[in-house]
């Protein structure tokens, strides 16, 4: 079947696309957008997650055709989705990405894409989160290397420098 | 395998009676990981996403119209004060990403006696309205387990609404997992007062073949609350009446021993939730009774 | 094609290449801090910008014009006789390119191993374990190879299932590999223990009869899986000459090669193995997954075939760390001085060796963990059996024994009616100790000091799930209880423990391996600017390797601008991403490589400038902020003025000293260049009607010898402790009497979420090494032992219970 869907702002189309197929397959092995990741295909893991009309979802478990139609934000788009929201200018690396740098909160990376997209969505919803609200927003994304620690700590310096923008160099 | 998209109710009933192996997806959380992991090929895959009813709900005086793919996340921020019992059931499914997709309809098509709205729709008192290009009827919920990931529909039957009593008094609900997030229950347990019938209703989860209530519990408890006067008085139960409350809820499991926990683990702990949420919905009863004597 | 992070391929002539071979202390140069982001810097990791962007390639990301999608079908049965597999439906399905079996495996080597080639690359004739993989298809598509796979026709007689010690070393007992010839069939008393390792030392049964308290136990570890997040994946692309190129996410390129080749029938050089991104590893990766496989594919079919497991066949395609039954008495006198230990370590290899003669190695010469013991009687030894096959985990063999050992000092401190931690201080190990091996531990070893390290930090305050409420007094939060979002307490029977444990592991491969690395380092002039290029194999597993390859370039050639080539098989290998060994032996080859540019940077300029300025043949010359400067920091050229048009270039080994294998009777022997040290405070919560636990707090001192990355160090050991505390807790896989794992998913096989995950206080102390490059001790794995039995210490502390099982279930809790 064929599914079309906008992505990051632009429309794509994706041809044979088998039923079963889930929004993650589309989007990483069809659409080139391989930033979203397959950890564990039972939405478990939130390292595939991405905006679906706005809101957080693993997409391993959206099936391609219930795309059809709808508005996703994959991690690859995240830092245009950011500037569009602030009606700033697109960075090539949001507030949150940087804040994960910055913070050391990267190891192997694979849970990152997923990570960053929840929070910044808990950011966008909650801009002075709690360390418990911090930690529920991203309970369901599982990362291996890091003990979480540093990955708190980004998302408390994200937030902080969403609400003091003029202090990010 | 095919793909239907229906976009109207009618459209979806007419797909289903045409087709009656249509698995329907809404959210998409459990029946994507049976696709992904090779546990099932349907020959069609029927997309609810885009009926209207269904992601809608409606508050009535007595009970709430729930569509049944409006998601966990819908539930928890707009619809705790009146199902307050499900709201906290709700925020327990999954992972925030799971809420925004799973719902109470789905939890109902799957069956599964692990699934956390169970309980809560027990306690709360709650039917399923299926619908049919033969008709519409409405289903208990305690009619609608049948067995272990069965359940009443007819093959060409779709989950549209679910009516809920609307809450008359505390209700709770509590959840063991092995783990302090996104967690499958091992056991489950709810519990609601109704001081306006001055009754109270259970529902346990995930510690028998199907959802069901400890009906011995919610009887022994009616009368003992009754006979104390403890709706006027406001006064706890005896701790003796408490541990009996606990001790049927507990007798009422039919648990069996699997990878998340032990028949006799599952028996205790759905004892200990009945405990502690008696105790807890009752000093809920008695500050809103005290609030209300005050005003 | 996609790569990894930050390739430049900077190719060439090679010119002013010099070649070498380095050990230990062969470079005196210390560390210096003239370039900013050098050795001891909390430098920038350079893939991180496209690993928070998505752009970083890893293994289950490429993608090839035209590829194939592999997919394979795996044993059912834990144990079965395959009377017979027919193909044919499954070739003729549409879609399918090939369908391969054992009869297809193209060379005589048909077995492929880490030590022990016992591991067929398809099974011939017998499955041994659940989910052995036993054919393969090739597809256009993953679900049509699936539906193929599924159409493969085999026929299997179940066999019995060797599933404990007892059935395993039973007379009669079915042999998993008969006939065995590997280096350790001739001194294992049944052919079904892979490798035995005692170790004696002193007279325990004289000791024995000196202790005023004894104490025993039983403990057992499950297995644990190292469930790193991305999944099993390559992608293999046939080549024109008859070979194939690999992109495989791995912890040791040249190994894998030197298994894969032979049984493709292929000269080494024909395997060309490029590192994908990989998604974590922490010993998974260390054997192979589908290297073998996607390689046959892509050969048979003449097209570039990608592989990609999901999570459920993740679970089977590979090794899990060793269940483990440990059995230990431990006597001490009345003022608590340890007077001897008696222990027998049983682990469960499964069906193939993988790395268990390694594990055994471990378990055996850390089982007295870091206490001076004179007397000791020790036996541990791995078992062949039909469950799954179990090698390499982070802390292999020192963490099954860590949790045991660390029981017993506190079954020890209980029965002395000591303090746990005075007791361990009085026993621990110091600089110039002697292990139960004979071995003199020749660096520091601040045992006691990061014990009182942790237990001097202040305690979290009680009752913090009060404190986390918004909405005044009565308020709870329950994310802050045991049980969490899902609501099962507000304080009730929840009861607070505090526990204390200290851990030993060897760092670097052991027992006389030659484990050495290679790097190549070019410098040269662009653009005006120094620049360096540093290409090693050394898989970057997420560990930070790349960034501490930068920060010694930068250190030692005063070049701020490093590029890291991306690790493939053009470069000598790297060894292994392992035994906290990468830092310490990566880091060594590169630092000393370095050094042999420097020389020939400094010939050159003396070659040009030299008649300029009498400093360049007296003084001391250093490389720094791009300059050659005396060490008194007078500047005598640009490294762009010494360089000119050419680049200058280097390739060198580099070993760390020697080690030597273990006696196979006694045990004695210089089995580890060094060891590392971590010790924790676990502060827990325990609901104990329900037996559910909130670990609060899990504090760490752990010893590094060097901080070459201090972010990263802080990152490795707060990674280290949560895997730990996983084990405690709830990571298991559950294989049942039949030999069948029942929870391969992440719903039934749980890793701690961040709301089980509690603050990781690290304090960090650097006591040089001197046989190590800065000093620096190897920090991976030390934290990943003495976490999981600090949580259990805690537990106990809180329940009065004494839970000899990890991880630790709520059945256990409330002894149901």
């Amino acid at each position: 079947m064929r599914v079309t869907f906008t992505v990051n702002g632009r429309r794509h189309e994706a041809d044979d696309v088998w039923e079963g197929e889930s929004l993650l397959y589309v989007l990483r092995e069809r659409l080139g957008l391989p930033g979203s990741k397959n950890a564990c295909e039972q939405g478990e893991c939130g390292s595939c997650t991405v905006r679906l009309d706005g809101e957080p979802v693993c997409a391993c478990l959206v099936a391609a055709g219930q795309a059809e139609g709808r508005d996703v934000v994959t991690v690859e788009g995240l830092a245009g989705y950011e500037a569009a929201r602030a009606g700033t200018a697109p960075r090539e690396v949001g507030t949150v990405q940087q804040a994960f740098l910055d913070a050391g909160a990267v190891q192997c990376g694979f849970c990152t894409p997923g990570l960053v997209v929840a929070a910044d969505e808990l950011i966008e919803r909650n801009p002075a989160p709690s360390d418990a609200d911090i930690r529920e927003a991203l309970s369901g994304n599982l990362c291996r290397c890091t003990g979480y620690e540093k990955i708190l700590d980004a998302v408390r310096l994200a937030a902080g420098r969403a609400a003091a923008p003029e202090e990010v160099s | 395998m095919e793909f239907l998209r229906p976009r109207t109710w009618q459209e979806a009933l007419a797909a289903k009676a045409e087709h009656p192996s249509a698995v329907p997806i809404a959210g998409g959380t459990d029946v994507m990981v049976e696709i992904n992991f090779d546990h099932c090929r349907p020959t069609h895959l029927m997309d609810l996403g885009r009926v209207p009813e269904l992601h809608e709900w409606e508050v009535g005086s007595a009970t709430v119209r729930l569509g049944a793919s409006v998601p966990y996340t819908k539930i928890i921020e707009r619809l705790a004060p009146e199902l307050p019992g499900l709201a906290l059931a709700s925020h327990t499914v999954g992972s925030p990403q799971i809420r925004n997709r799973g719902s109470v309809g789905g939890n109902l098509g799957a069956a599964s006696p692990a699934g956390d709205a169970h309980p809560a729709l027990l306690a709360a008192g709650a039917e399923v309205e299926a619908e049919s290009v033969r008709g519409a009827r409405r289903i208990p919920v305690e009619d609608f387990y049948t067995g272990v990931k069965r359940n009443a529909l007819a093959d060409d039957e779709l989950i549209k609404y679910i009516h809920i009593a609307r809450a008359d008094g505390p209700q709770q609900f509590s959840k063991v997992g092995t783990r302090n997030a996104m967690v499958i229950a091992v056991c489950a347990f709810s519990l609601a007062l109704h001081p306006a019938r001055r009754t109270v209703r259970t529902g346990i989860g995930s510690a028998a073949p199907t959802p069901l209530r400890a009906r011995a519990a919610e009887d022994f408890l009616t009368v003992a609350l009754e006979e104390g006067g403890h709706w006027d008085s406001g006064r706890p139960l005896p701790p003796s009446a408490a541990r009996r409350f606990a001790e049927l809820c507990a007798a009422a499991c039919d648990p069996i021993d699997d990878v998340r926990g032990s028949a006799a683990y599952r028996r205790r702990a759905v004892g200990v939730m009945a405990r502690r949420t008696l105790g807890w919905t009752w000093e809920s009863y008695r500050g809103e009774e005290r609030s209300t004597r005050c005003a | 094609m996609a790569g990894t992070a930050d390739t430049t391929a900077a190719t060439g002539a090679g010119a002013g290449a010099r070649t070498g071979t380095g050990t230990a202390g062969a470079t005196a140069v210390g560390a210096r801090t003239g370039t900013p982001d050098g050795v001891g810097a909390s430098a920038r990791r350079p893939d991180g910008t496209l690993k928070v962007t998505g752009e970083f390639a890893y293994s289950s990301d490429l993608w090839h014009e035209d590829m194939l999608w592999g997919c394979t079908l795996r044993s059912p049965y834990a144990h079965a006789e395959i009377v017979s597999v027919d193909i044919g439906e499954a070739l003729a399905q549409a879609g399918v390119h090939t369908v391969l079996t054992y009869d297809d495996l193209p060379a005589e080597r048909k077995n492929y191993g880490l030590e022990i080639k016992d591991t067929p690359a398809l099974a011939h004739g017998r499955v041994r374990y659940h989910g052995e993989p036993v054919a393969l298809v090739a597809a256009d598509h993953p679900e049509t190879a699936r539906r193929a796979a599924a159409k493969i026709r085999v026929e299997y007689r179940e066999l019995p299932v060797v599933h404990d010690e007892d059935n395993a070393l039973a007379e009669d007992a079915p042999l998993l590999h008969a006939g065995r010839e590997d280096d350790h069939a001739a001194h294992v008393p049944h052919p079904n223990i892979v490798h035995r390792q005692p170790v004696v030392r002193g007279d325990a049964d004289a000791a024995a009869r000196r202790a005023d308290v004894v104490v025993t136990g039983t403990y057992q570890v499950g297995m644990q899986d190292q469930a790193f997040l991305g999944p099993e994946s390559g992608l293999a692309v046939p080549a024109e000459d008859g070979g194939v190129d690999l992109y495989i996410a791995t912890q040791w390129l040249h190994s894998d090669r030197k298994q894969i080749a032979p049984v493709l029938g292929l000269p080494e050089e024909k395997v060309r193995m490029t590192l994908a991104g990989v998604g974590g590893a922490f010993g998974g990766r260390e054997d192979l997954s589908m290297q073998i496989h996607a390689c046959l594919l892509a050969l048979r079919t003449g097209k570039p075939v990608k592989m990609v497991y999901n999570r459920f066949e993740s679970f089977f395609g590979h090794v899990h760390r060793h269940p483990a039954t440990l059995r230990y008495e431990h006597g001490a006198t009345r003022d608590g001085r340890l007077t001897h230990v008696r222990c027998r370590i049983v682990l469960d290899g499964g069906a193939y060796a993988s790395a268990s003669p390694a594990v055994v190695g471990n378990a055996a010469s850390l089982s007295v963990g870091p206490y001076v013991v004179d007397d000791v009687d020790i036996e541990a030894l791995a078992l062949y059996t039909n469950n799954p096959p179990c090698g390499a985990m982070r802390g292999f063999g020192a963490v099954q024994a860590c949790f045991a050992y660390e029981a017993q000092l506190d079954k020890l401190a209980d029965r002395l009616g000591m303090d746990p931690v005075e007791l361990r201080q009085r026993n621990a190990m110091a600089q110039g100790a002697v292990m139960p091996t004979g071995q003199v531990v020749d660096s520091p070893a601040p045992v006691a000091e990061i014990l009182r390290r942790v237990k001097a930090l202040p305690l979290p305050p009680e009752r913090q799930w009060e404190a986390a409420a918004e909405g005044g007094r009565g308020a709870v939060d329950v994310r802050a209880l045991p049980g969490g979002l899902s609501n099962t307490t507000r304080g009730e029977g929840v009861v607070r423990g505090v526990g204390y444990a200290v851990g030993i592991k060897n760092v670097g491969f052991s027992e006389g391996f030659d484990d050495y690395s290679t790097a190549r380092v070019r410098l040269e002039a662009a653009g005006g600017e120094p620049v360096a290029l540093v290409h090693t194999a050394a898989a970057e597993v997420g560990q930070g390797g790349v960034t501490v390859h930068q920060q010694i370039v930068r250190t030692e050639l005063g070049v701020g601008h490093v590029t890291v080539h991306p690790a493939d098989t053009r470069v000598g290998s790297a060894g292994s991403t392992s035994a906290s060994r990468q830092t310490y032996v990566t880091g060594g080859a590169v630092r000393h490589v370095c050094g042999l540019v420097r020389e020939e940077v400094l010939e050159r300029g003396r070659a040009r400038f030299g008649a300029h300025h009498p400093a360049w043949t007296s003084a001391e010359l250093l490389l720094e902020g791009g300059k050659v400067v005396t060490s008194g920091g007078e500047v005598l050229a640009s490294l762009v003025e010494v360089l000119g048009d050419e680049p200058v270039e280097a390739v060198g080994e580099w070993r760390h000293r020697p080690t030597e294998p273990f006696d196979l009777t006694t045990g004695q022997g210089f089995g580890h260049v060094q060891y590392s040290f971590a010790a924790h405070r676990a502060v827990v919560e325990v609901d104990i009607e329900l037996g559910l636990v909130k670990v609060v707090e899990l504090a760490c001192a752990q010893d590094v010898g060097k901080a070459v990355n201090p972010d990263a160090v802080v990152g490795q050991i707060q990674g280290g402790t949560t895997q730990g505390l996983g084990l405690a807790v709830m990571e298991e896989i559950l294989v049942d009497p039949s030999g069948r794992v029942r929870n391969p998913s992440f719903t039934d096989y749980l890793i701690p979420t961040i709301l089980d995950t509690p603050t990781i206080p690290v304090d960090v102390l650097e006591l040089a090494d001197e046989h190590a490059p800065y000093g620096l001790r190897g920090a991976g794995e030390a934290p990943t032992l003495s976490s999981t039995p600090a949580v259990l210490a805690a537990i106990r502390a809180a329940t009065g219970r004494e839970l000899p099982r990890v991880p630790v279930r709520p059945e256990h809790i409330v002894d149901v």
